[in-house]
């Protein structure tokens, strides 16, 4: 820099002889404390690549000195929080579902965990807060395929339905008109009879007896003589007004010619017991357990 | 501004920076009766600082008996008589906005009075001044010091009072982590290594702003950091006190003896003798006599510097000293001096502190220790159950803010017929669910509302739960709405 020895008229500096448009740069050096700290930052990168991971190699990477890796600090806390959590799991694994619905602390605490668990397993198809879905039951109202006793729901989230495991809920609605058993016209009978139990309108010129009889011959064995259902085969009660594929003409009649087999999977082999638990307090509490 | 440099006075290249670098302030010591005011003060706000996590005061079982604690992990905040939760922060708010408009009533009074008296920062450095002028010597000893070569001595004092410094900047990140934890256990713990490494870690961090910004920032932090002295030039108006060098007294300034003689001749000599105490007192290296200026912290110094020279060449005193300049206006046109504490600015922040303070005070007064909100379901909104009848879902939080555990009752004032049904209700009289609610906690539950409403029914009804303390009988309440799916 000292060959340009030029002087700044009005400021008395010299100047680094770069000259843009006219105007020339002041030689003005940085202040100390700017460049120091640039020097310091030189030195703890430096460090930094001493200590931690930090350079790639042909297959893998330098490790540092301190051996840190982000997946074992990950794995670490996981564990802690594990932990932490363990002796409080334990509590609500040793208690029976009824005393954890009667103590105030251990139900807050099932449903707190019920409803994570809820959140990251059963939300995709009973909607976040349970709500259901066409074919996915509504899990806050009162009316439960197979059963909404605490026991029942457990033994639903264990096994599900038609879910291929051993012990999982059997039963299935029968495909009338496809398998050829009913008629075009009896299926239509039949359909507005169902309807006429829980006091929706039927189709004029409809006939009850018919449509009893229809009934009567082919459903009962099921949905039982007055069409209450029954909740071992898990077939729906048709006398009240909670329809789960829907309780219009149309619905019914494709309901009753092609038949439902709406499958729940098994849980107990991905979820651990303690969470089944915490789960079946959580889906109990959400307003239809009985 | 920047004049352009005549060629004949150009500077060579120097290649220095174009900044001034720092001159080292030896402050010289003093004593007067703001030297005075502000040992007291000190006193009080360290005595304060330091003690007051120390302060007991009974709450009852389970309760922190510390009067000033700020309970993060309960999320709590304590203070004295009062215990603030996290919904009322807004109590916080209103202390900001009161320390604001204290702050501008101080301005219009006195000027800086803050900076010079309370600013932590003054506090920290006039203390930090006092240590080093009790190791190292006052002003001259200091700077002769300075000059000179490095003795064993000096290195020796140097490390003494380094030492001093550390322990003091140490003991300050101290006293503040006793404010978040029950100080007696927290100071056991730290000494004993066992305190959660949080707490050390802010006593280093402490303990280093402390050491830097009292020990080596001093003024540099008042007139190159802190935002105050500029908002504050905005603040102040012609009526405000500032420290202030009375030139139409001062100036022409002379010798004593040179006075005399121009006096002598009937002409007019000033009574600034010229002596540079006042320069040499100030902790932020200025001179008072250049007039008003961002550098000056309003710490009074000079004036008790200047008072004790004018008492040994035995002129009045108040030679400077908090003024405006309108008086010395009025002074050099002959008029009487006027001191205007009450004027409209004044009388609007005072009357704004009252009410903040007002407000605060009822809010405080008034806060209710029992409370209720209300959640509604989102998803389902609605469900609809078997017989037809209309649900809705809530989550319901109720806030206990007494010390002890008690019995509520809730009811529910909705749709005609509406039936109420807690889950996890302790026990339920006919249809009069209740519960205990912990003391100073929240406890949530979720209740469900049934109606049997039909289509034709109201969209959307208000839906009232109250809450009763059977005990008690405090009451609190919260509104939602009943909806159709
Ligand atoms: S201390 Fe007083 S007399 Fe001395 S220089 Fe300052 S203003 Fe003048
Ligand atoms: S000029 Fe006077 S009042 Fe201002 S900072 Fe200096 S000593 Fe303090």
């Amino acid at each position: 820099m000292s060959e340009h020895n030029e002087i700044d008229r009005v400021s008395g500096r010299s100047t680094t002889g770069h000259e843009w448009d006219g105007i020339k740069e002041l030689n003005t050096p940085l202040p100390r404390w700017w460049v120091l700290t640039f020097y310091a930052t030189i030195i703890w990168a430096i460090g930094y690549w001493v200590v931690y991971p930090a350079w790639p190699l042909v297959s893998g990477y330098t490790t540092g000195l301190f051996q840190y890796s982000t997946r074992a600090s990950v794995a670490t806390d996981l564990a802690d929080l594990e932990k932490l959590r363990g002796e409080k799991m334990a509590v609500l694994g040793n208690a029976s579902l009824a005393d954890i619905e009667k103590d105030p602390a251990l139900l807050a605490l099932a449903r707190a965990r019920g409803k994570t668990v809820f959140a990251d397993n059963c939300a995709p198809c009973h909607g976040s807060g349970g709500a259901g879905a066409k074919g996915y039951p509504n899990l806050n109202d009162d009316d439960w395929l197979w059963g909404g006793s605490l026991d029942q729901i457990m033994q639903t989230i264990q096994f599900g339905a038609r879910s291929g495991h051993a012990k999982t809920h059997e039963g299935q609605m029968l495909a009338f008109g496809r398998d050829g058993v009913l008629k075009k016209d009896e299926i239509v009978t039949v359909a507005n009879y169902v309807r006429s139990l829980s006091g929706l309108s039927t189709m004029p010129k409809f006939d009850p007896a018919a449509g009893k009889k229809i009934f009567t011959e082919n459903c009962t064995s099921c949905h039982g003589d007055s069409g209450k259902g029954n909740p071992e085969l898990g077939a729906p009660n048709l006398t009240d007004q909670i329809w789960l594929y829907g309780s219009d003409e149309e619905t019914l009649v494709e309901t009753i010619t092609n038949g439902r087999a709406g499958v729940m999977p098994a849980w107990v082999s991905r979820l651990d017991p303690v969470t089944v638990k915490a789960l079946t307090v959580y889906v109990h509490s959400l307003g239809g357990g009985k | 501004m920047n004049k352009p440099v005549p060629p004949d006075k150009l500077i060579t290249d120097e290649d220095g920076p174009l900044y001034a670098p720092r001159k080292k302030v030896f402050p010289q010591s003093v004593s007067g009766r703001f030297r005075s005011i502000k040992w007291r003060l000190m006193a009080v706000c360290l005595g304060v600082y330091y003690l007051l996590p120390f302060v007991r005061w009974h709450r009852g079982l389970g309760a922190p008996d510390q009067a000033v604690l700020i309970d993060f992990p309960n999320r709590r905040f304590y203070f004295f008589f009062i215990e603030l939760w996290p919904q009322e922060v807004y109590y916080f708010t209103g202390l900001l906005v009161l320390a604001a408009f204290a702050l501008f009533l101080m301005n219009a009074l006195g000027g800086r009075i803050w900076c010079g008296y309370l600013c932590p920062q003054t506090v920290w450095t006039d203390l930090f001044y006092a240590v080093e002028r009790l190791v190292e010597g006052d002003r001259r000893a200091q700077m002769k010091a300075d000059a000179g070569p490095m003795t064993v001595k000096r290195a020796g004092r140097r490390v003494l009072k380094h030492a001093i410094w550390l322990t003091i900047a140490w003991w300050t990140g101290g006293a503040w982590v006793l404010y978040f934890a029950d100080a007696p256990t927290l100071v056991r713990d730290l000494a004993a290594f066992q305190a959660p490494t949080i707490a050390y870690l802010w006593i280093a961090i402490l303990t280093a702003s402390t050491y830097l910004l009292a020990g080596y920032m001093r003024e540099q932090v008042c007139v190159y950091m802190c935002p105050w002295p500029r908002i504050q030039a905005a603040l102040t108006d012609e009526w405000a006190l500032n420290v202030t060098y009375k030139y139409d007294r001062g100036e022409p300034r002379c010798s004593v003896k040179k006075a005399f003689d121009i006096r002598a001749l009937g002409e007019k000599a000033g009574d600034c003798i010229d002596c540079n105490q006042c320069v040499a007192v100030c902790p932020t290296g200025i001179d008072i006599r250049d007039g008003a200026q961002l550098g000056c912290i309003q710490c009074g110094l000079c004036i008790d510097a200047c008072d004790a020279v004018m008492t040994k060449v035995s002129r009045k005193t108040g030679l400077i000293g908090y003024d405006n300049d309108i008086n010395v206006q009025r002074r050099i046109a002959g008029k009487e001096e006027i001191f205007k504490p009450v004027r409209a600015r004044t009388v609007v922040y005072a009357g704004l502190i009252t009410v903040v303070c007002a407000v605060m005070l009822y809010a405080l007064m008034s806060r209710t220790l029992l409370d209720v909100n209300v959640l509604h379901d989102r998803n389902p909104i609605a469900v609809r159950l078997s017989d037809g009848a209309i649900r809705n879902g809530y989550t319901l939080r109720f806030l206990n803010k007494r010390g002890f555990d008690r019995v509520i009752a809730i009811d529910v004032d909705g749709p005609a017929d509406a039936k109420l049904h807690v889950i996890g209700a302790d026990s339920v009289t006919p249809d009069r669910p209740m519960i205990v609610l912990g003391r100073d906690t929240t406890t949530e539950l979720r209740v469900l509302v049934t109606a049997p409403l039909d289509e034709k029914a109201e969209k959307s009804v208000p839906v009232t739960f109250r809450v009763t303390d059977i005990g008690l009988g405090e009451v609190a309440s919260a509104t939602d709405h009943f909806v159709l799916p």
